[in-house]
């Protein structure tokens, strides 16, 4: 995987994709702009969001051991995961303990994190991703390129190939007469899936929330497939991130008017689905989850960093980005794309390798996913400061031309007399490279900016020269 | 009242119509406006490329050159959002330099906030007979929250056409070194915002930072478009008989 600039070139050069995405983004902002707007205490929600999710994460020990009890005694099962690896060893084995050979699951991004499909497959078992876009991208033999809607890339007429090509590979075949049509679609998934949702006995999801004081689980959706999962099977394994607690039921409150508007501009996620332990004769009688660190301690150490874990994964930063907005998902290497992406991944995964250290840089820190963040994570703020940890680490070993163009203007900048030096190295310049004012082409790594785009020469005469000649005795 | 210019690194050095025509405007609009010589440059390039201790130098010269204003105007969004947002940031860990921060910040203001919040005007007295669109720049715009001031103050300009600009609000892909670290996708952007620009047939492109009209200037150059880039100081310096 090469880092996000070389990434977003290869992405960007696909123009299928570019239009899909903007089409995509360009709809959601509207249909999230217009739900919000109804609300005229939108304000006091995203507040009151930010601080239970603070407060929870500064007392999560306390509200972590309050939700395991309650799901013990609740009749489930609390597993304590490290890291992917060991989080992975438990779901297999519980799995195994089954005896069966396949899972149904709803659309989960911890276990995307984890890489659990992998970990089943290789364990000799089958996962069968049941949300609509997950299925698309999974038949499509493809990765997720947006957290809430994993196939954004795709368009109609791809996904009726994948269909036709793919589903008779796995079951329920798609009709030979299958069109691009969206109802059509959606019924050849239904066909495929219902077979998968009647056999399977053991489902794995995620959650959305986790509430401490009853040990509920909750899951919101807008296709009711999770539903089956979370219904029809006799065990049901959860995977969730040690971040997704909240104190009290009343919470849910606050969430569950945040997150459906942020995320797929609707007043209301159509199945809201809750789950505490198990009930004699109702729904899954075996029922596991696995809380999951995976670098959520790390994260929680750093006190700007800590704030990333308030993301309830809505995904309105991502569709409001520009970067993300013509680059798609996959350029970002990461589960998580887009700014949440940008600041969360080299959070949990460390910045050592190339990937992770370029993605603090993946913004032009505009500033629009702050705006629009229903927890209010101060995404440009965080940016900047895991750059600054990238620079530091990296420091003394290894200088690139934008540290030596750093430093030097560092110096420059230390001290008047410097610039105005500097600036009439400048100027002279002007009289070599700039005729009419214009650069083309510039060396590197400047040239990077003249590639595509003029470059201005510098002033004849700067401004402090103007002043000084103008105006000479008001300078002090 | 008197005024201190903060004419930007930028501004000084590659771009001086900005500076100029500010104190012009000022000037005009009775202020006293001196240039304090010891000013540098606001910090924001390495604060925000993760420089943060190579920043220090400059938001050291910039308490140093400002100390001693009351009121300190910037033809930038960007440097005065990076002065107000950044340099408590930079000063972490230094007291000196913390509380010389958090004296001088409240006092910078952007040039629009000034004239509209401090002077209380929003027709300046310019004379501008031409077509132009506003692109509001991110950190003017979210940062600042500036608002409708720039464009309160261009709508009272006489004779000047102000066109619309579709998806305005979008970043043009500048991003300080965003422009060199990620150049395939800087100029993706900047090249929808020229197509934009150039959609609204306007002559010129105004825009409150230097910074961000050098990028979307350089790709309507390349393209050959025709439409010329001015800083909305330089348009709100305009007078007749001195048609710009
Ligand atoms: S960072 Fe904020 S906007 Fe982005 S996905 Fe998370 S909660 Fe949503």
């Amino acid at each position: 995987m090469p880092a996000f600039p070389q990434a977003a070139k290869q992405q960007l050069a696909n123009a299928q994709l570019r239009h899909n995405l903007a089409d995509a983004t360009s709809t959601i902002r509207r249909k999230r702009a217009d739900v919000v707007g109804e609300l005229d205490d939108w304000a006091q929600l995203r507040e009151a969001g930010a601080a239970i999710k603070t407060h929870t994460l500064s007392n999560l020990d306390t509200y972590l051991e309050q939700f395991e009890a309650a799901v013990t005694a609740a009749g489930g099962t609390v597993h304590w995961a490290r890291d992917a690896e060991e989080a992975n060893r438990i779901v297999v084995d519980l799995v195994r303990a089954t005896g069966e050979r396949e899972v149904v699951k709803v659309k989960s991004m911890a276990t995307q994190e984890i890489e659990l499909n992998d970990a089943l497959r290789a364990a000799g078992i089958d996962a069968w991703e049941t949300d609509l876009a997950e299925l698309i991208v999974q038949l499509g033999h493809d990765a997720p390129s947006h957290i809430l809607v994993p196939a954004i890339h795709r368009n109609r007429a791809e996904i009726r190939d994948i269909f036709r090509r793919e589903m008779g590979e796995v079951g329920t075949p798609a009709p030979d007469d299958l069109t691009d049509d969206p109802a059509r679609l959606a019924e050849a998934a239904r066909r495929h899936l219902r077979e998968k949702f009647l056999r399977a006995k053991v489902a794995v999801s995620g959650a959305n929330f986790a509430v401490a004081e009853t040990g509920t689980l909750v899951v919101v959706e807008s296709e009711g497939n999770g539903r089956m999962c979370l219904t029809l099977p006799e065990t049901l394994i959860s995977v969730v991130g040690i971040e997704k607690l909240v104190p009290r039921w009343e919470d849910l409150e606050v969430f569950l008017q945040l997150l459906p508007r942020s995320s797929t501009g609707e007043r209301m996620n159509p199945y809201t689905s809750t789950w505490t332990g198990v009930t004699p004769g109702d729904g899954p009688q075996s029922f596991h989850v696995v809380l999951l660190d995976n670098g959520r301690t790390n994260a929680l150490a750093d006190e700007v960093g800590r704030q990333a874990l308030r993301c309830i994964r809505c995904s309105a930063c991502l569709n409001v980005c520009p970067v993300y907005e013509r680059t798609g998902g996959h350029a970002y290497g990461s589960v998580y794309p887009g700014p949440i992406g940008a600041v969360l991944t080299p959070q949990l995964r460390g910045t050592t390798s190339e990937v992770d250290k370029a993605l603090p840089y993946a913004s032009s820190l505009c500033g629009a996913c702050y705006d629009v963040c229903p927890v209010a994570i101060n995404i440009p703020d965080l940016l900047v400061h895991l750059r600054t940890r990238v620079v530091e680490q990296d420091r003394g070993w290894r200088s690139t031309p934008v540290d030596v163009l750093m430093s030097l203007a560092s110096w420059v900048f230390g001290d008047a007399k410097r610039l105005a030096a500097a600036q009439r190295v400048a100027s002279w310049s002007r009289k070599v490279i700039g005729r009419k004012g214009t650069i083309g082409r510039l060396p590197p790594p400047l040239s990077r900016w003249t590639d595509a785009r003029d470059a201005p020469a510098p002033a004849e005469e700067s401004f402090r020269t103007w002043w000084e000649r103008n105006r000479g005795g008001g300078a002090r | 009242m008197r005024v201190a210019l903060f004419a930007t690194c930028l501004g000084d050095t590659m771009f001086p119509a900005a500076p100029k025509a500010t104190v012009q405007v000022l000037e005009r609009l009775g202020c006293e406006v001196e240039f304090p010589a010891a000013q540098t440059c606001c910090g924001q390039m390495h604060t925000n490329t993760g420089y943060r201790k190579q920043a220090k130098s400059s938001v050291r010269t910039f308490v140093d050159a400002f100390a001693d204003y009351d009121a300190v105007v910037a033809p930038s969004g960007s440097c005065v959002a990076s002065v107000r947002h950044q340099h408590a940031m930079v000063a972490d860990g230094d007291r000196t330099l913390s509380r010389a921060v958090e004296r001088i910040a409240p006092h910078v203001h952007e040039l629009s906030e000034f004239l509209v919040d401090v002077l209380g005007v929003t027709d300046v007295g310019a004379y501008f007979p031409h077509r132009v669109t506003y692109h509001p720049t991110c950190h003017s715009a979210r940062l600042l929250r500036v608002g409708d001031r720039p464009l309160r103050l261009l709508r009272a300009v006489r004779s000047l056409e102000l066109v619309e600009l579709p998806a305005a609000e979008q970043c043009c892909g500048f991003g300080g070194t965003f422009a060199l670290k990620n150049p395939d996708v800087s100029v993706a952007m900047g090249a929808d915002k020229a197509r934009h620009v150039r959609e609204t047939g306007a002559e010129v492109l105004c825009a409150g930072d230097s910074s961000c009209l050098m990028h979307i200037g350089g790709l309507l150059s390349r393209q050959r478009s025709g439409v010329r880039v001015m800083h909305l100081a330089e348009i709100l310096a305009a007078t007749e008989g001195a048609d710009r």
